[in-house]
C-alpha cells in the first residue's frame, strides 16, 4: 500500500518554504532544454505554470479544450485576489492571511501549504501588476483594495467585477509570450482522455482532437494537471458548462489519490434558477456583500414588493445571527443561513427560493456613482439576466455549486501519488480545507503556477536529464490509446434513446438533493443507489448522433458524463465517511444547538485520500493526519 | 412559442455549406438563445440527425467562446451582449430566425456555426504582452497610476476576443481587437516602454493574416459586447504612426 508522505518541511512556519526551496534540486539551463513537460488546462494556474516553465527553458506543451487558452473558466472569477500587502495599515500580515484561510477552511487544510500561499501573495500582486493587469487604483494612484467574506481587513485587490478575466488575461499574455519564443507549444481543442503511466511514472497523455476526432498521443518527462474543479457534478453551477472533473477522475483511475472530494463550496450569491431549461447559474460576486445587505421579510410568505416592506418588518438575518461579521460571513455560513430561511418559508421570488441582496442603504450613503464604479458591470450583468434593475430594487439571490476544495491529493511539492504527475490550482486539494475564503482561488492559482511548481518540479526532474521521453510506440501508449478508442466506441454504439444532456441533468438533481448544502446518512446512501441506477441506465440507453471523426459535442459531453458517475459516488462515499460537519460539508446529524457545524477533531482531523481499486469495487480510504503545530483549532465563530 | 430557424450547416471546412430550415415548436421566452439551440439539438438527436455545432462555454458573457450572426447582426439584437446573454424574450411566436457563423476570411468555418479564430491568438503572440520575467517584478505600488487611466486601461482590457468586431466590419478588420490590447498597455507605465514596437508588430501580423483595413465606420464599436470604444483605435493609430516614424528615422541612420 502507498504510504502518504506530505513532505512538509521541518522548522518554524515562516521558514518552512525558504528552507525547503534551498533544499530542492535544480536543473541546469542546458539540461532544461532536453526536458519536456505537459501542462493540461490554461486557467490562471495552468497558464502561469506553462509560461513560467517555458521562461525557465523547459520544452512545454500546453493543452486546453477551448478554441483558445484565453477562455478557461478562471476568466469568470469576479471579486478579487487577496494579498497581505497591508496597504491599508489595518494590521494585515502573512500570518493573518494564513490564519484567515485556515480558519475559513474550518481547520481541515495543511498549515504549511496555506502559510506558503499567504507568504507568496505579495509577489503575485507585484507580478500581475508588472504584467499590466489593470487593478483598481486610489485617487493617489496606488492600488485599491476591498473587503471580502470571513476577514476583518481590506486586502482584496480587484478590477471591477472582472478580476478573474484580468488576471487570466495577464497569465494568458505571459503564455503567449512564451509561445512566440517557441518555448511553449499550444494544443487547443483537445480533450484529455487518459494519462500514460509507465514504470510508476506519469509520462504522457492521450487526447481526442476535438476538430477531427483523432486520438493523439503526447509524451513528456512530467505531466501537470491544472484542470479545475468538478462543480458541474450538480449540472447547474456557476462553472462553464464544459468544465468537468474528468481529468482528476482519469488521474484517480490511474492511481492518484483523490482527497476530500465531498468538500464542495456552494456560493451564497448566485442568480437563482429562473426556469427549467436553464443550462447554468450566474454568480454575483461576494464583493457585493461589502455594500449589499441580505434580508427576507419577517412575515412568512410576505409577497409585497420589497420596496413596500418597512425596515422593521425585514429580517437582516446575517447581521442578526452573526453581528461581528454581519453580511461578510464566509460562504458556507451564509449559504446555509439563506437555505435555512427559505426552507422555513421566508424566501422571496416566484419559487420562494431566493433572498434579497439590497443596495439601497449603500446608494443612500455613498451615491449611485460610487456604487456604479465598484460594481457597475455586475449590476449590468444582473439586469441582463433578470430584467430587473438592482439600482432600484434589491437583487434576488440563492446559493449555487461553485468551487471544489477537494481534488487530487498532492504533497508539499504539489505532486500526486503518481510520481511525475502534478496537480495545481483548483485541481488539487491543498489550500482551502473544507471551505475556501473568497478571493483566494485566483491567489492559489497564481502562487502554484508562478512561484511553487517551477521550483518543486525541478526537484523531480533533476535525475531525469538523461532519460528520453517515452516513445509514442511504447506498448503502454498503445494500450491507453486502444482503451480510449474502445471507450468512445462503446458510447457511440449504445444507440439508445436518451441524450447525455438529459443524463447530466438527472445526475445533477441527485447530487444537489443528497450531497448539496445539507447532507445526512440516509440521503447519501440513497444518492449512491440512485447514481448507480442512473449509470446503469446510461450504458443501456445513451444516444449520440453524428460522427466520432468530426466535431461531436454530444460525444464530448457523453465522455464527461460517463466519468461523472464514479466521481459522484466518490463524493457520496467521502461525505458518508466524514461523520462530522465542517466548512461546506454539513451533516444534519452533527450540528450545534443553534445550527452551526459541529466538528469532530478527535476522529476526523485528517485529509481523506481515496484510492481507486477497480470498477465496481469500493475505494480505499487513506488518512493524512492534520497536525496543527502553530494554530489552535477552535470552533469557528463569526458571531 | 413556435420558431422557424434557418441555420447554416456545413460539415467541414472543405465541404460546401447551406442553410437548412428547422421548426422548433416548444421554444420558450424564458430560454436564453443558446438554451433554445440546446433544445433544438435535443430534438435533432431524437430525430437521428447531427446536432448543430456551436462554440460556447461560460454562458455568462465573459469567455468569448460563443458568437454567431443572428438575423444579420453579430450576437443578435440587443446592445452590449454576447450570444449566450441573448434572451428569447427578444423574439416572439412565429418568428423566423436566421443563424450564421461569423463571416470573415480570416475566420474560416470549421463546422456549422464554429469558426477558426486562431488568427486572434497569432496576433496576440506578435506582441500582446509586456516583456517581463517572473521574479523581476518591482513592488506593485512603484507605478502610481491615475484612477481614470487605470479605468480606461481596464475598459480596453475587458475585450473578450469573441470576434464580433471582425464579423461586423465590412472589411473584416481586426483594428478594434488590436487597439484594445495596444491601448491597455499604452495607458499603463508598465506597458508604455514597448508600446510603439507592440503596435507595429501586432498591426503587421493582422495584415499578414488577411484582416482588412479600418475605415472608421464604427460597426465594430456598435456590435462589441463589451462596448469597447473607437477611441482606442485612435490611440492605436497614434502609436502606430509614431512607430512608423521611428522606423523611418532608424532606417536613415
Amino acid at each position: 500500500m502507498i504510504e502518504l508522505n506530505s513532505k512538509i518541511p521541518e522548522g518554524p512556519l515562516a521558514d518552512k518554504w525558504t528552507n525547503h526551496k534551498n533544499s530542492l534540486k535544480l536543473v541546469s539551463p542546458a539540461n532544461k532544454k532536453k526536458i519536456e513537460i505537459i501542462v493540461v488546462g490554461t486557467g490562471i494556474a495552468g497558464a502561469s505554470a506553462a509560461a513560467s516553465l517555458g521562461e525557465l527553458g523547459y520544452k512545454v506543451k500546453s493543452f486546453c479544450y477551448q478554441d483558445s487558452a484565453r477562455r478557461a473558466h478562471s476568466v469568470a472569477a469576479q471579486g478579487g485576489i487577496n494579498a497581505a500587502k497591508n496597504y491599508r495599515n489595518d494590521n494585515d500580515s502573512d500570518y493573518r492571511l494564513f490564519y484567515d484561510m485556515i480558519k475559513g477552511g474550518d481547520f481541515r487544510a495543511r498549515e504549511a501549504n496555506v502559510y506558503r500561499c499567504a507568504e507568496l501573495s505579495n509577489n503575485v500582486i507585484d507580478q500581475l501588476t508588472a504584467q499590466g493587469v489593470p487593478f483598481a487604483r486610489e485617487y493617489g494612484g496606488t492600488l485599491a483594495t476591498r473587503s471580502f467574506g470571513g476577514v476583518q481587513v481590506s486586502r482584496t485587490f480587484y478590477a471591477q467585477g472582472q478580476t478573474g478575466q484580468q488576471v487570466l488575461l495577464g497569465t494568458y499574455a505571459s503564455l503567449k509570450r512564451q509561445i512566440a519564443k517557441g518555448n511553449v507549444t499550444m494544443y487547443p481543442r483537445r480533450q484529455m482522455l487518459d494519462i500514460v503511466v509507465k514504470d510508476g511514472r506519469a509520462q504522457g497523455i492521450i487526447c481526442r482532437n476535438l476538430l477531427n476526432g483523432n486520438i493523439e498521443k503526447y509524451s513528456a518527462h512530467a505531466v501537470v494537471l491544472a484542470t479545475g474543479g468538478y462543480g458541474t457534478i450538480y449540472f447547474l453551477s456557476t462553472l462553464a458548462v464544459n468544465s468537468s472533473g474528468s481529468a482528476a477522475y482519469t488521474a484517480y483511475k490511474k492511481g492518484a489519490f483523490l482527497a476530500n472530494p465531498s468538500f464542495i463550496q456552494i456560493h451564497p450569491t448566485s442568480i437563482p434558477q429562473l426556469n427549467p431549461y436553464q443550462s447554468k447559474l450566474t454568480l454575483m460576486s461576494e464583493s457585493l456583500r461589502n455594500d449589499g445587505r441580505v434580508w427576507v421579510p419577517k412575515e412568512k410568505g410576505d409577497k409585497r414588493n420589497p420596496l413596500d416592506i418597512p425596515i422593521n418588518e425585514r429580517d437582516y438575518f446575517l447581521e442578526r445571527r452573526y453581528p461581528a461579521y454581519g453580511n461578510l460571513v464566509p460562504r458556507d455560513v451564509s449559504s446555509r443561513a439563506i437555505k435555512e430561511r427559505c426552507d422555513a418559508g421566508y424566501g422571496v421570488g416566484s419559487t420562494g427560493y431566493a433572498v434579497y441582496l439590497d443596495f439601497s442603504d449603500a446608494i443612500k450613503e455613498q451615491g449611485i456613482k460610487a456604487i456604479k464604479s465598484k460594481y457597475g458591470n455586475l449590476f449590468d450583468l444582473y439586469q441582463k439576466i433578470t430584467g430587473e434593475n438592482p439600482y432600484e430594487q434589491p437583487m434576488k439571490i440563492y446559493p449555487a455549486g461553485h468551487y471544489t476544495m477537494g481534488g487530487l491529493w498532492v504533497d508539499y511539492n504539489l505532486m500526486t501519488t503518481i510520481p511525475g504527475l502534478f496537480a495545481i490550482g483548483e485541481a488539487n486539494f491543498s489550500d482551502h480545507g473544507a471551505n475556501r475564503l473568497g478571493a483566494s482561488s485566483l491567489l492559489q492559482g497564481c502562487t502554484d503556477g508562478y512561484f511553487i511548481l517551477p521550483y518543486t518540479i525541478s526537484d523531480y526532474l533533476a535525475d531525469k536529464i538523461n532519460i528520453k521521453p517515452l516513445s509514442l510506440d511504447d506498448p503502454e501508449f498503445q494500450k491507453s490509446e486502444k482503451e480510449v478508442m474502445d471507450r468512445i466506441d462503446r458510447l457511440m454504439n449504445i444507440k439508445g434513446k436518451t441524450t447525455p444532456l438529459t443524463f447530466h441533468k438527472e445526475l445533477g438533481k441527485i447530487m444537489w438533493n443528497y450531497a448539496g448544502m445539507v447532507r445526512n446518512e440516509q440521503g447519501l446512501k440513497q444518492g449512491l443507489k440512485e447514481v448507480s441506477e442512473l449509470e446503469e441506465q446510461f450504458y443501456k440507453d445513451l444516444k449520440i448522433t453524428g460522427s466520432k471523426h468530426n466535431i461531436n459535442q454530444t460525444l464530448e459531453r457523453a465522455l464527461r458524463v460517463a466519468d461523472s458517475f464514479e466521481m459522484a459516488r466518490l463524493i457520496l462515499h467521502d461525505a458518508l465517511n466524514r461523520k462530522e460537519s465542517c466548512g461546506a460539508h454539513f451533516r444534519e446529524e452533527y450540528q450545534t444547538e443553534d445550527g452551526e457545524p459541529l466538528r469532530n477533531d478527535e476522529e476526523f482531523m485528517y485529509v481523506a485520500a481515496w484510492e481507486y481499486t477497480g470498477e465496481d469495487k469500493e475505494p480505499i480510504l487513506h488518512k493524512e493526519e492534520l497536525k496543527y503545530e502553530f494554530v489552535k483549532p477552535t470552533q469557528r465563530s463569526y458571531k | 412559442m413556435k420558431l422557424t430557424l434557418k441555420i447554416w450547416r456545413q460539415n467541414s471546412p472543405k465541404e460546401k455549406g447551406a442553410f437548412k430550415t428547422y421548426i422548433l415548436d416548444d421554444a420558450s421566452q424564458d430560454m436564453t438563445f443558446l438554451e433554445m439551440l440546446d433544445a433544438l439539438n435535443e430534438k435533432l438527436i431524437a430525430e437521428n440527425e447531427d446536432p448543430v455545432a456551436f462554440d460556447h462555454d461560460c454562458r455568462e458573457g465573459i469567455c468569448g467562446s460563443c458568437g454567431m450572426i443572428i438575423n444579420g447582426r453579430p450576437h443578435g439584437p440587443g446592445k452590449e451582449i454576447t450570444t449566450c446573454q441573448l434572451n428569447m424574450k427578444a423574439f416572439k411566436d412565429g418568428d423566423t430566425i436566421v443563424i450564421e457563423p461569423w463571416r470573415a476570411k480570416p475566420f474560416p468555418v470549421i463546422k456549422d456555426l464554429i469558426v477558426d479564430r486562431s488568427a486572434f491568438d497569432k496576433i496576440m503572440e506578435a506582441g500582446g504582452f509586456i516583456n517581463t520575467d517572473v521574479g523581476s517584478a518591482p513592488e506593485a505600488n512603484t507605478y502610481p497610476i491615475k484612477t481614470h487611466k487605470a479605468e480606461e486601461a481596464f475598459e480596453a482590457a475587458s475585450c473578450i476576443g469573441c470576434g464580433a468586431c471582425v464579423a461586423a466590419c465590412k472589411n473584416s478588420s481586426a483594428m478594434l481587437f488590436v487597439a484594445a490590447k495596444v491601448s491597455q498597455y499604452a495607458l499603463l507605465p508598465q506597458g508604455k516602454v514597448e508600446s510603439l514596437q507592440r503596435a507595429w508588430n501586432m498591426i503587421m501580423k493582422m495584415d499578414e493574416l488577411g484582416f482588412g483595413s479600418c475605415t472608421n465606420t464604427g460597426a465594430c464599436e456598435a456590435e462589441c459586447p463589451k462596448g469597447i470604444s473607437l477611441a482606442h483605435i485612435a490611440r492605436l493609430n497614434n502609436e502606430f504612426i509614431k512607430s512608423g516614424f521611428n522606423k523611418l528615422f532608424a532606417d536613415k541612420h
